[in-house]
């Protein structure tokens, strides 16, 4: 007797025990803990805060040990739980001129007002694997040093580039903020063709790797928009929120971005002069390759108002947007070891009686 | 719905089935709109689901958003209530909203399906609803929403006919076999979602309310009750519905959806109904397939 495959209930309580226990991993090893996670995987915790559209690190910490380490499921527990918050209002636009700067950088000037600075970065490390990061404990005291070479110093206002291109109007004008609330993707289905804060917001929660795929796009030819770095600053800004009731702002405390502002050739048109043009890029956490992947992305997608040739994938609007959400993709990928089994007998069938046709066919012109 | 409360983090506490009062209301909107104009897509503010995109999340928020403490829900995939998606968005519901289920296609008043119609025909004051994964029927035909919302527009559905027309001329039929175009109510062209065209007639008429919700794509659309509902075909080619040669090895029923089971790598395989509610129901009124023991 033949009994249909049953016990789907039983079978996942099963396979989340086991997951449970993979997660944790060999018991004689102490847990790992949300400080731990937080202090010493920080960019992964950032990159979940970004990506998760949350900034809370307690819970992005908690995200990234749930999912094993498994950053795109982590971002989704994340967006799973800020979901579910209520909104109070939006935020007044983050200043980042008046950052806490941690690093700042950039490439079209050896020196400017503010200075470059280094600060934690990978870059012009040799990517020698380092050994001695393999023992327990290793040697303590470099955080100290970092401290007085420039971090935790006491905000200074630190013109951006882009301000400083601005005063002699060699950079369009940055968009200016008409007080009106921003288009919220979170709250409302996107229509295309989107305006610029629907533009930020979806490329600021976009997958990482793709945006850092299309950005590079760009540099090789599919719809080169001749970029420069002006600026990269990453650092603490302030974020302010004013409440009707109260009628004046209040500091809600401060977050962690990065910021990357593209400069950008501009050959002018009939109407206007010839000058440069911005790109944007804005992320929670220390996020450097995506926060420029989102500003070469977002210089492309402009293509039209600018009047530029159209053609590349990177600037191709709906495509771009409606397929950067990397939770939204990982879905829908993974939905196909869902079972399909009436869809695919559908199938067998079809190609079943077009095989007979054919068949028949064959041995009829045969005869 | 408590999330574990760990080394002292603040405990977090859900809403009545998941979402808040104000994102069912924002869908309930959308629901009514999309029953006021049937088989239009009515976009939505889809919100993130504690499940994944394209495992029914946007049947899950048309169910979360209907769903009152007194409905009896049931949940299937593929026809099956015991299919691993089924069990995990029913139990997803018995956690969030407490609510009765049932496997019992009579006894629900909410039906969430994925991919099949139930073989027993629904009544007046059920729902069914339909996870979607991609709304537009129009979507492979031409990938830009911003063109598929305008020929939906001016009821320009050239396109589809010229697809379906393309299958005769090569293959002799159309060969659609799953998610058929329907045209509902003499107006808009939809995707009946991934059911076989078997179950398309279903839709006709159906005295049940039926919803379709598309979380990823962020679409709701609706067939209120008895709306002529119609798979779309050519005189000289009328729509028509798989036939199967064999009747359920189980409980010996025709005229109804198998699934093909393999049983051995000899070719060996039998035919079992894909509503496993149907076919139980068979079985325990005394109907008996060839590969059915007795009194199982």
């Amino acid at each position: 007797m033949y009994v249909a495959a049953k016990g789907g209930e039983k079978a996942i309580r099963n396979a989340h025990a086991l997951l449970a226990k993979r997660r944790r991993g060999n018991t004689n090893l102490p847990s790992i803990t949300l400080d731990q996670i937080a202090q010493q995987l920080t960019l992964a915790v950032d990159r979940v805060m970004a990506e998760g559209s949350l900034y809370d690190v307690e819970l992005a910490a908690l995200a990234v040990k749930q999912a094993r380490g498994d950053l795109i499921e982590a971002i989704f527990l994340i967006r799973a739980f800020r979901t579910t918050l209520p909104r109070f209002g939006y935020a007044r636009a983050l200043d980042t001129a008046r950052m806490l700067v941690r690093r700042r950088v950039s490439a079209t000037y050896k020196d400017l007002p503010g200075g470059q600075l280094l600060g934690p970065t990978f870059d012009y490390t040799h990517r020698l694997l380092d050994t001695s990061l393999g023992v327990a404990d290793e040697a303590e005291g470099v955080a100290d040093q970092t401290d007085q070479a420039g971090e935790a110093e006491a905000p200074v206002a630190m013109p951006r580039v882009t301000d400083l291109l601005g005063q002699e109007g060699l950079i369009e004008g940055a968009p200016a903020d008409d007080g009106s609330e921003p288009f919220d993707i979170t709250r409302a289905p996107v229509s295309f063709p989107v305006d610029r804060s629907t533009r930020l917001q979806t490329l600021a929660r976009g997958d990482e790797g793709y945006l850092l795929a299309l950005g590079y796009s760009t540099q090789r030819g599919y719809g080169r928009s001749h970029p420069f770095v002006g600026e990269i600053r990453f650092g603490d800004v302030e974020v302010m929120f004013e409440a009707p009731e109260l009628g004046f702002e209040v500091s809600l405390g401060t977050v962690q971005v990065t910021e990357c502002q593209s400069v950008n050739q501009f050959k002018g048109s009939a109407t206007t002069p010839p000058q440069f043009t911005r790109g944007y890029g804005l992320v929670f956490g220390q996020c450097e390759r995506k926060a420029m992947s989102m500003a070469l992305v977002e210089r492309a997608l402009r293509w039209e108002e600018l009047g530029e040739e159209p053609g590349a994938p990177a600037q191709d609007e709906e495509f771009v947007l409606s397929h950067s959400d990397n939770v939204q993709a990982t879905g829908f990928v993974e939905h196909l070891k869902l079972p399909h089994y009436v869809d695919f007998q559908a199938e067998l069938d079809l190609v079943r009686r077009m095989r007979a046709e054919q068949a028949a066919e064959m041995k009829e012109a045969a005869e | 719905m408590n999330a574990q409360a760990a080394g002292g983090m603040p405990e977090i506490t859900y809403n009545f089935a998941y979402l808040d009062e104000q994102t069912k209301r924002m869908i309930r909107r959308a629901i009514l709109k999309a029953i006021a104009v049937p088989g239009y897509q009515v976009p939505f503010a889809a919100r993130e689901m504690p499940m994944p995109y394209g495992w029914g999340t946007g049947g899950v928020q048309v169910t979360a958003a209907v769903l009152g403490p007194d409905d009896v829900l049931k949940v299937i995939d593929q026809g099956a209530d015991d299919t691993t998606n089924a069990v995990a968005i029913r139990g997803f519901f018995e956690k969030t909203a407490r609510v009765a289920t049932t496997t019992s296609t009579q006894a629900a008043t909410l039906i969430q399906t994925r991919h099949r119609v139930p073989e027993t025909p629904l009544r007046e004051n059920q729902i069914l609803v339909y996870q979607v994964p991609i709304p537009e029927p129009l979507r492979f035909l031409e990938p830009r929403e911003t063109e598929t919302r305008q020929l939906h527009a001016l009821a320009e559905y050239g396109l589809m006919h010229v697809k379906l027309y393309e299958d005769i001329a090569r293959h002799g039929h159309i060969a659609t076999t799953y998610a058929y175009p329907v045209e509902v109510a003499g107006r808009y062209v939809m995707d009946p979602s991934p059911i076989p065209k078997f179950d398309n007639p279903k839709l006709d008429d159906c005295p049940a309310l039926q919803l379709f919700g598309a979380g990823r794509e962020k679409r709701i659309y609706a067939i209120p009750p008895h709306t002529r509902v119609r798979s779309l075909d050519f005189e000289d080619h009328p729509f028509r519905v798989q036939r199967f040669a064999q009747s359920c090895a189980l409980c010996a029923a025709s005229g109804v959806y198998l699934d093909e089971v393999i049983l051995d790598d000899k070719g060996g395989r039998m035919f079992v109904c894909s509503d496993t509610d149907y076919c139980n129901g068979r079985q325990e009124a005394g109907h008996r397939g060839e590969m059915a023991g007795e009194g199982a």
